[in-house]
């Protein structure tokens, strides 16, 4: 197996995992909401292509493709989503609010920063040399919490990563209307370096995230990762504003479309039939658990 | 005489001499300050590597306290003033409070707030209020509040023990005060039952058969047993006090006891009276005792003036505990 193919099989474990919880929820198998990761695969099976086991991760509500990317299960995921006693958190959670080995997500926006900062400073402390990676967003950029938190990790030259993946949209406002300013700048202004690139292709952001997770695990301080990408889908469900015209344009920074080059049809379809069976497989069994009970 | 504020510096030196996981967090703590209230004193020379002081950042202190006990630390974090805590909601309400729960039992979050509340200093609006009604009933948290009575430092050793975060409540006024010893001075008339682990609640009960049940928390047990002699003194009526130190989650068991014998419920607090900790403990009251009278005494719906003869109107005297009790009888 290449590591291009691993690359691509996660990214479309991905896709094909988020098509299939949209296709639940509309035909009603799923209640509450969801946030996909639809068209913004590269950057986390990029960046986790190159972190430690051991690594700690701060997501947020878009997490299922981070989950996913960081080596979760998706039977436990979907059992979650299900609100089935199997879920990553018994059914507690759902789609935002999972916790996995060293991987915690929370449907908070701004607020996961400060949290994940304080997870850097007690590794620091404990100088078990583990990194702590923070996934925010461009809406994330309106909070408050977020610059108290990069003003600490810079002070306290604590090993974070912030990932700033910019999808153009927070919900349904552009950033056109919601960011001043520069988005590098913004850490820059706390002596905080940036390593930042508009792509969708796998291959690229992992040789960022490299540069940014050397840094940090250098013992420097913390960084920021800006990756300008593409959300494919609705901010959730069904609340998407964009024109038709530009929802086709994007589909072209598809980046399972751009991986896809780099391997042979076999590859493409070996990839295909191995995750349509492990998606298969997890969706069945999770359907068939059973719901949690309150113990009192 | 050991003071309340040296009862509590004193259990801060034990716990971070005794555990390494112990971190102190919050705003001008360090030596030779020692934090707004001296309460930090001598901590940062002692344990310079554990002690962070930080900028003005109430919401990251207690997100990165947060994410610090997640990773297993045990931090205290100090918020200078209580009146802050406002700043800090989301990181307790909506983090720390819910991991635990959120994620299945599978996480801890050790971590404890420190909190300076109350007025009478004239510090007005802003640096005055009594805000842990904010926090009661949010699940995952504890309120805990010291008085002068039993071991506040111990009480704050316990806070530091426990592995669900907890807001400790400090009253400004209760720092200078000295530790009450039971059986000495104006509570020698009184018994004393203590109950309640790991935070104790203490029953005092008057020598005859009481007439109410006053049920109080922190610093407001000084107008309250000031009251209670009072009542004693000149009109011959007995109250027993129940003095909680756990406010959240409510665990009124004792006080439910001392109500079937008095079925008369007087709350003093120093917070504003609309939803405070005396309405929850009042409904929670009536739900079980029968035929019970309740008055609360708390403070106005205001904001704390700073003029003296404003705020001494606003937050509630001892007059009014008197007066509140009389009407009860």
């Amino acid at each position: 197996m290449t590591n291009d193919f691993v690359l691509y099989r996660t990214m479309l474990l991905i896709r094909r995992f988020e098509e299939r919880i949209l296709q639940e929820f509309s035909s009603g198998k799923l209640v509450g909401t969801t946030h996909t990761y639809i068209g913004q695969e590269a950057d986390a099976v990029g960046v986790f292509s190159i972190t430690e086991p051991e690594d700690i991760v701060f997501s947020n509500h878009r997490c299922h493709g981070h989950f996913l990317a960081y080596g979760g299960d998706p039977y436990r995921l979907i059992a979650e989503l299900m609100g089935k006693a199997t879920g990553l958190v018994g059914g507690r959670g759902g789609s935002q609010h999972i916790y996995w080995r060293n991987f915690y997500s929370n449907g908070i926006q701004g607020g996961i920063v400060p949290v994940a900062t304080g997870m850097a400073l007690a590794e620091k402390e404990k100088q078990s040399g583990h990194v702590v990676l923070v996934f925010i967003g461009d809406g994330t950029l309106g909070e408050g919490a977020l610059y108290e938190s990069l003003n600490l990790a810079a002070l306290w030259r604590l090993p974070l990563l912030v990932i700033l993946e910019n999808n153009r949209y927070a919900q349904t406002t552009p950033v056109e209307l919601a960011v001043a300013g520069s988005m590098a700048g913004r850490f820059a202004a706390f002596g905080i370096p940036v390593w930042e690139r508009e792509t969708s292709d796998v291959l690229e952001v992992r040789a960022l995230a490299e540069q940014a997770i050397c840094h940090v695990r250098s013992g420097a301080g913390p960084a920021a990762l800006i990756l300008h990408t593409y959300r494919f889908m609705a901010h959730s469900k069904g609340d998407d504003t964009r024109s038709p015209e530009e929802l086709a344009r994007i589909r072209q920074f598809d980046p399972l479309t751009i991986h896809a080059r780099r391997l042979s049809l076999a590859e493409l379809e070996q990839a295909e039939s191995e995750v349509s069976a492990l998606l298969a497989e997890a969706f069945a069994r999770a359907e068939a658990d059973s719901f949690p009970v309150l113990a009192e | 005489m050991t003071s309340v504020l040296e009862s509590l510096n004193h259990a801060l030196h034990t716990a971070m001499e005794s555990d390494p996981r112990v971190y102190i967090l919050g705003e001008d703590i360090l030596d030779p300050y020692g934090g707004a209230f001296k309460v930090t004193r001598g901590l940062s020379t002692r344990f310079p590597d554990r002690v962070l002081t930080t900028p003005i950042s109430e919401a990251a202190i207690v997100g990165v306290a947060a994410g610090m006990a997640l990773r297993g630390l045990r931090p205290v974090a100090e918020i200078m003033f209580g009146d802050f805590v406002t700043l800090i909601a989301d990181q307790v309400v909506n983090h720390a409070a819910k991991f635990r729960w959120m994620y299945n039992e599978q996480v801890r979050v050790p971590l404890v707030v420190r909190a300076p509340m109350g007025g009478r200093r004239g510090y007005g609006p802003t640096h005055s209020q009594s805000l842990e009604k904010m926090f009661l009933g949010v699940p995952g948290l504890k309120v805990v509040a010291p008085s002068a009575l039993g071991d506040p430092g111990g009480l704050l050793l316990a806070a530091i023990a426990e592995d669900d975060p907890v807001l400790f409540v400090e009253h400004k006024l209760l720092y200078t005060r000295p530790l009450l010893e039971p059986g000495q001075g104006d509570l020698a008339d009184f018994s004393l039952e203590i109950g309640g682990e790991p935070f104790p609640y203490f029953v005092l009960q008057p020598p005859y058969p009481p007439h109410l049940t006053i049920a109080t928390y922190g610093y407001n047990f000084e107008l309250v047993r000031t009251a209670a002699l009072e009542l004693m003194m000149d009109h011959e009526i007995f109250a027993e006090m129940v003095v909680f130190s756990q406010l959240s989650p409510f665990a009124l068991t004792p006080l439910f006891d001392s109500l079937a014998q008095t079925r008369r419920l007087l709350t003093v607090e120093e917070g504003t009276l609309t939803l405070g900790w005396g309405a929850e403990v009042a409904a929670r009251s009536i739900e079980v005792v029968s035929g019970l009278k309740v008055r609360r005494v708390a403070a106005r719906d205001l904001p704390i003036a700073n003029a003296r003869s404003l705020e001494d109107v606003i937050l509630p005297q001892v007059r009014d505990v008197v007066e509140a009790a009389l009407s009860l009888i």
